[in-house]
């Protein structure tokens, strides 16, 4: 076996006087293949998947003389990251090198840790519609905004409202006698200025104040001026008013994360896949190549033509492979098709909600990892 | 906090609060590739409490210091990842630029 060789050849050097630091480096030893395919590959059988657990112990090959401890220079020189796709809206991207642990870490900070803004508090002058207070209040918390969190501070109970903490917005809609119309998210007008209603005051001279106490008007600050903020989407429905009714409310929207209630999530969802591979383990021809290619609902295998008018299956796309196993079930398949996913390649799909551009997203992301991991260490030392 | 013994600092149980799998999995997934850790794992006493506890035995340091280094290897892997990350979305903008804008404006 080779890595006792190596660990052998370096004994039988003859005895002479010279420092070890002279030895050439001794090379990890390899696994023997069938290890390396239980640690590199989870492989899908009809009725459910083998080798599903990641082999991280430092000492797990220590019986066979295998180093399994990764240092960060083997992480660095083995990480790579591919973008496949990058709109306004989402992203598809591939990790290679890195482990499950990591890749779900980012994917729960991406659903429920990153923060984001959205309306919380909503105070409703006037509502004569069909649509509840409180359900038209539920449906404005869910309406994304296009408001860079990073800019803002949380707001805590005891807080006043300021510029800092609050954005504000106004819709008022009424409906014609005799119509009918639908109101929808792009109603809400931004109020940079601060809220507009008047708070009941306890003593008559005393001036009158409004629900939130701004000192400078918000559109001062230039990522603001330029680009004023609004919801994400215009036509979300948010209520319908028929004959004469009308809606009169002003809206508060504070940063929170998406642990707290899911409208302040920024993601509409993200998630990760392995990398499928797929393999035929013997050569599949004529009626039985044809009848795999029928099968595959996604179109991963294809014919070609080796002459003498015979036929072969190849794997053309494996990467769309959906994991519907239609091509092992049966009688023999199993022994001519095997699925396999390789265990550190995650093909990352994000979807924003337009708060921020996906990949910003999942840079926030990764950098909340790391507040975490120096706020424990602060709290060791 | 870390409850561990007053002779052996090599074997300690650390509790951490208002954490949960996320930051849990990563250290110790980290841990166990330092080859210094013979024991590493964690567990959530109960789903309800924010509380995970992580359990650490090495072969000779102390705890508290290795799982110290394995936060900062963790520290550095985050760092390495965002900077690809960037490098490549970078990289893509200049091989694609036509298609950043796919999606029609509504407004």
């Amino acid at each position: 076996m080779n890595e006792k060789e190596n660990k052998g050849g370096n004994n039988d050097e003859p005895n002479k006087k010279f420092s070890i630091w002279d030895l050439p480096d001794v090379p990890m030893g390899q696994l023997p293949p069938h290890l390396q395919l239980q640690k590199t590959r989870v492989v899908c059988k009809a009725d459910a998947p083998i080798h599903t657990d990641n082999i991280s112990y430092s000492g797990a090959y220590a019986s066979i003389g295998v180093d399994n401890s990764v240092h960060l220079d083997l992480f660095r020189d083995n990480f790579k990251v591919n973008v496949i796709r990058l709109t306004k809206e989402d992203m598809e991207f591939d990790m290679i090198g890195i482990d499950p642990a990591l890749a779900n870490a980012f994917r729960r900070i991406l659903i429920s840790e990153v923060p984001t803004m959205a309306i919380e508090k909503v105070l409703i002058a006037y509502n004569t519609s069909v649509v509840q207070d409180e359900v038209l209040a539920h449906r404005l918390g869910l309406v994304p905004l296009k408001a860079d969190p990073r800019l803002f501070e949380y707001l805590s109970a005891n807080d006043t409202p300021n510029e800092k903490n609050t954005i504000v917005f106004k819709l008022h809609a009424t409906c014609k006698r005799g119509e009918r119309r639908t109101v929808y998210s792009e109603e809400l007008k931004w109020l940079p200025k601060g809220s507009e209603l008047i708070k009941e005051a306890g003593q008559a001279d005393s001036k009158p104040t409004t629900y939130t106490s701004f000192t400078c008007s918000q559109d001062m600050l230039p990522e603001f001026s330029e680009d004023p903020i609004s919801p994400s989407e215009d036509k979300i429905i948010l209520a319908k008013l028929g004959s004469k009714q009308e809606i009169e409310l002003e809206a508060h929207a504070v940063k929170g994360l998406g642990k707290t209630h899911a409208k302040w999530s920024p993601v509409a969802t993200a998630w990760y896949r392995m990398l499928p591979e797929v393999l035929l383990l013997e050569d599949v021809e004529d009626e039985v190549a044809e009848e795999l290619v029928r099968r595959c609902p996604d179109k991963v295998f294809d014919i070609e033509d080796i002459g003498h008018g015979k036929k072969r299956a190849t794997v053309a796309r494996p990467r769309d492979c959906r994991l519907c196993r239609e091509c092992v079930r049966g009688e023999g398949w199993e022994e001519r098709v095997e699925l396999r996913r390789v265990k550190d390649h995650f093909i990352f799909t994000v979807e924003s909600t337009g708060v921020l551009p996906p990949e910003v997203l999942f840079t926030e992301a990764v950098k909340i990892l790391e507040e975490k991991c120096e706020r424990v260490i602060s709290e060791l030392s | 906090m870390e409850h561990g013994s007053l002779n052996d600092p090599s074997k300690a149980t650390f509790s951490f609060v208002d954490e949960d799998h996320t930051l849990a999995n990563s250290v110790r997934f980290c841990l166990n590739q330092d080859p210094r850790v013979s024991v590493c794992g964690y567990s959530i006493p109960h789903p309800s409490d924010a509380r995970v506890n992580i359990r650490i035995q090495t072969t000779g340091d102390p705890a508290r210091e290795v799982l110290k280094d394995g936060c900062q290897n963790l520290m550095l892997m985050c760092q390495h990842v965002r900077g690809a990350l960037d490098k490549a979305v970078a990289d893509f903008r200049m091989d694609n630029p036509t298609k950043m804008e796919t999606k029609s404006d509504s407004d």
